[in-house]
């Protein structure tokens, strides 16, 4: 068990470093100088060089790597050229949007999915299981932006029941936060909620046909009652699996919903700082990013073997 | 079976008891505060990157910063004139060389620390010092020396005369900052201006708060706090204007969505001009566009009310060369090379292209540049010129590939700069255009300190663009100003990109 768990965490490492070196080089080969953006169409080349001086961007790539890497390790995540304040508080500050918005998305794309699924397994081949069918393939269909933008025209603009956008800080109060995200939540969710079905769906029927389940039935225990008892635990490997994999559309999604909603989260940071060329914090937030699929694929690793003790037995 | 059905009902009753949560929560919190009498939230489209304009070029920083918390020796006002403002009074040598400014007495920045001249020089030195990023450094290039003959004077050098240092100084780059927080501007910014910095909250908004101790006492200043607040979407903005979460948005993103303002009695739309000229510029080193006729044919080709009607939903000024009615000595060009789809095919002829050519416009992705191109496409079509359009990453890589490289055929962007007729007289520049008679006139300008003469001078200039069109001169972008009808002082026009709040007040 220590020993694999060590192996893991050395592979997530080297994961990390390959990553670090990519988003490094893909930054760098992107076409636009950050000096020539911030000095705007009047500046002389010399100014420019001052400046470029000062971001440091006339040292060589590898230095620069390498700073920007040994500046990582050490906890420092360097400056950002546009906002001129470090990098490591603008990202804590965006998480406190981000991180609330991907979990309401995941709580409500479970909530939704794993009962709807369950259920339509059980149903299967009934009324229920198409109606659950159909929607969520037309769930899936649907890009999460343009649920938001729909979301945004209905419950804000005809109805008038939810912000438009923005976000008022949770200084503002829990309640006007969480309204605030209610809707970007939604936008993430139902599509991932789609899928999500399909899955529980999918896993729930292949275990109810197996033999325990007819033998616990067999048994004399009730149709809920295998079911939930027997047939869910078992089939949770999978759905988990989709959960950790959903994770990371979510963030990928968040980009976009964020911006939709002009929620100042880490997906916008993201998204602005690629249009400034803010070199620096587009490294960390794509860093951020890899770690934080890197180490939730890792978590789900380990979540196997809390569900699936047939796993545990290779372990030891 | 029971349980089947059990499970059933408990699942209905919990999804209707989910549904009356959300319901209430969508309920809750939308009743808006009417905003107090002395606090304003002006909206903007895009977040200004660090809140110091004497290091950085984007317009926004002075839209958050100039007059609000920064001020110049001079200022520029709502007409787009000069005025003094950190310097009282000036005068100029007879030989246009030594300008000797009177500084004002009992000026404090928000730390405390006096406004002198070693302050005035301190800034001077230091926008055109050897490691300055000043974005218009060249501003500065005329002055050979600063000297503080004492506390209250300031005289500057020149090199040689320099007509525009004047208006130059009262730029947001050319603001007073002091020695202790300079550095720190950028995120604390520190100014002698009738409002305190007091917050930045990234990605969402700054807060001001109004400056007890401001000098300039011939002013009451009604406004006890400002919040700038960045909405980037369009239909965000709007609705944040109709349900009151922004008080105003003096450049309103979307001219599509202006009518949607109608029959809103609690809101006013006022529009205005701009200093954002959009230009389709040409590679006048490049063939066919390094012949004027072919210039002037393409020119020709282009019906500026369609232009603005399709690109800017009817919004905006058609202008016939690089200048601005804001802008002093302004000459309504637009008939030089008015619309005339067979005169420009019978110049095209003439020039050796009767059946035409094609070529590429770089358009960035912005909806005016986008949508002017399509139309540009279709115009230039009915001449037999075909353009492809394509899409340019702006700022990144529009920078990097053509004002940089100058590798482009065509592109269009809309020059943000007040009175940057000079762009067309430097060298390099993207245009790459060439004309020593034109260069002449501006450093005429420069020579001279007499306003009248500048002026004609000015007139000379657009007259000699609008005749050789080393760009297309399309149209000024209208200022879309939206705000509540209570809201007063705001200005109409933007001779300088700016929110100034000086005297910005609710009407009872």
């Amino acid at each position: 068990m220590i020993s694999i768990l060590i192996r893991r965490i050395l592979s997530l490492i080297v994961t990390l470093l390959v990553v670090s070196l990519l988003i490094f080089v893909v930054m760098d080969l992107l076409p636009g100088d950050p000096a020539a953006i911030v000095l705007g169409t009047s500046a002389s080349p010399e100014t420019l060089a001052a400046l470029r001086t000062q971001m440091g961007l006339d040292q060589p790539l590898p230095v620069r790597y390498l700073a920007w890497l040994w500046g990582v390790f050490q906890g420092d995540l360097g400056q950002s050229y546009t906002y001129g304040v470090p990098v490591a508080g603008l990202i804590a500050e965006r998480l406190t949007v981000t991180l609330p918005l991907a979990l309401m998305a995941v709580l409500m794309s479970v909530g939704i999915a794993v009962p709807l699924g369950v259920q339509a397994a059980k149903k299967h081949n009934g009324m229920f299981d198409a109606v659950v069918g159909a929607v969520s393939y037309v769930s899936i269909a649907v890009p999460a932006f343009w649920v938001g933008l729909l979301s945004i025209i209905l419950f804000s603009t005809l109805l008038g029941w939810m912000p438009a956008g923005g976000f008022p800080g949770w200084d503002a109060g829990l309640l006007a936060g969480l309204q605030a995200l209610l809707l970007p939540a939604i936008a993430l969710a139902l599509p991932q909620a789609g899928v999500l079905t399909r899955v529980a769906r999918a896993a729930v029927l292949d275990v109810m046909n197996e033999d325990y389940v007819r033998t616990a039935r067999a048994k004399g225990l009730g149709e809920g009652a295998a079911l939930w008892r027997h047939a869910v635990p078992n089939a949770l490997v999978p759905v988990v699996t989709m959960i950790g994999m959903q994770f990371t559309f979510l963030i990928a999604g968040a980009v976009l919903v964020e911006n939709v909603f002009n929620l100042p989260g880490l997906g916008r940071l993201a998204y602005q700082s690629l249009a400034q060329r803010d070199i620096v914090v587009m490294q960390d937030v794509v860093l951020f990013f890899s770690a934080l699929v890197i180490v939730v694929n890792f978590l789900v690793d380990l979540l196997y073997l809390v569900i699936d003790p047939r796993l545990r037995v290779g372990v030891r | 079976m029971k349980t089947v059905a059990g499970w059933g009902v408990f699942s209905r009753r919990s999804v209707i008891a989910a549904s009356v949560a959300l319901g209430l929560a969508a309920s809750m919190g939308s009743g808006a505060f009417a905003a107090a009498k002395t606090s304003v939230t002006i909206g903007m489209t895009i977040e200004p990157i660090g809140l110091d304009p004497t290091i950085a070029a984007p317009v926004a920083i002075g839209q958050v910063s100039w007059q609000n918390i920064f001020e110049g020796l001079t200022t520029v006002d709502s007409a787009g004139k000069v005025q003094p403002q950190l310097a009282e009074s000036w005068e100029i040598s007879p030989d246009g060389k030594t300008y000797t400014f009177k500084l004002r007495q009992g000026v404090t920045f928000h730390n405390g620390v006096a406004f002198d001249s070693s302050v005035a020089k301190f800034t001077i030195d230091r926008a055109r010092g050897a490691d300055s990023v000043n974005p218009q450094k060249r501003y500065f290039a005329s002055i050979e020396t600063v000297e503080t003959p004492d506390a209250a004077t300031l005289v500057l050098k020149l090199k040689q005369p320099a007509g525009s240092l004047l208006y130059w100084l009262g730029w947001p780059a050319s603001v007073m900052v002091e020695p202790k927080s300079a550095a720190d501007n950028k995120t604390t910014p520190v100014g002698t201006g009738p409002f305190k910095f007091v917050s930045w909250q990234k990605g969402s908004k700054v807060d001001l708060a109004k400056n007890a101790e401001y000098w300039n006492k011939s002013v009451s200043v009604k406004i006890e706090t400002a919040v700038f607040r960045f909405i980037a979407d369009p239909q965000a903005q709007a609705a944040a204007l109709k349900a009151g979460d922004v008080d105003a948005f003096p450049e309103f993103g979307a001219p599509e969505l202006v009518s949607s303002f109608e029959g809103d009695k609690k809101l006013t739309t006022v529009i205005g001009n701009t200093e954002l000229k959009v230009v389709a510029g040409m590679n006048n080193s490049r063939k066919p566009f390094d012949d004027k006729k072919v210039r002037q044919a393409l020119m020709m080709a282009v019906d500026r009310a369609t232009v603005v009607e399709g690109a800017w939903s009817g919004y905006g000024t058609p202008i016939g060369s690089h200048y601005t009615p804001n802008d002093r000595g302004f000459k309504d060009l637009t008939g030089v090379y008015p619309y005339d789809a067979e005169k420009a095919k019978a110049l095209l002829s003439e020039a050796g292209y009767p059946n035409g050519f094609s070529f590429t416009m770089k358009a960035p992705q912005m909806a005016y540049a986008q949508r002017s191109s399509q139309i540009l496409q279709a115009m230039f079509a009915e001449i037999g010129v075909t353009m492809n359009i394509e899409t340019t990453e702006f700022p990144a890589k529009w920078v990097s590939d053509v004002l940089k490289a100058g590798d482009y055929d065509m592109t269009i962007v809309a020059h943000a700069e007040p009175m940057d007729i000079d762009i067309y007289a430097r060298d390099p520049y993207y245009f790459h255009y060439k004309n020593p008679a034109f260069n002449e006139i501006l450093a005429k300008v420069e020579a001279t300190a007499d306003p009248a003469e500048q002026d004609k001078l000015y007139g000379e200039a657009q007259t000699i663009l609008a005749e050789d069109v080393p760009a297309l001169f399309l149209f000024v972008m209208p200022k879309l100003g939206i705000w509540d009808a209570k809201l007063k002082g705001l200005w109409e026009n933007e001779p300088i990109p700016s929110n100034v709040l000086t005297e910005v007040f609710w009407e009872e």
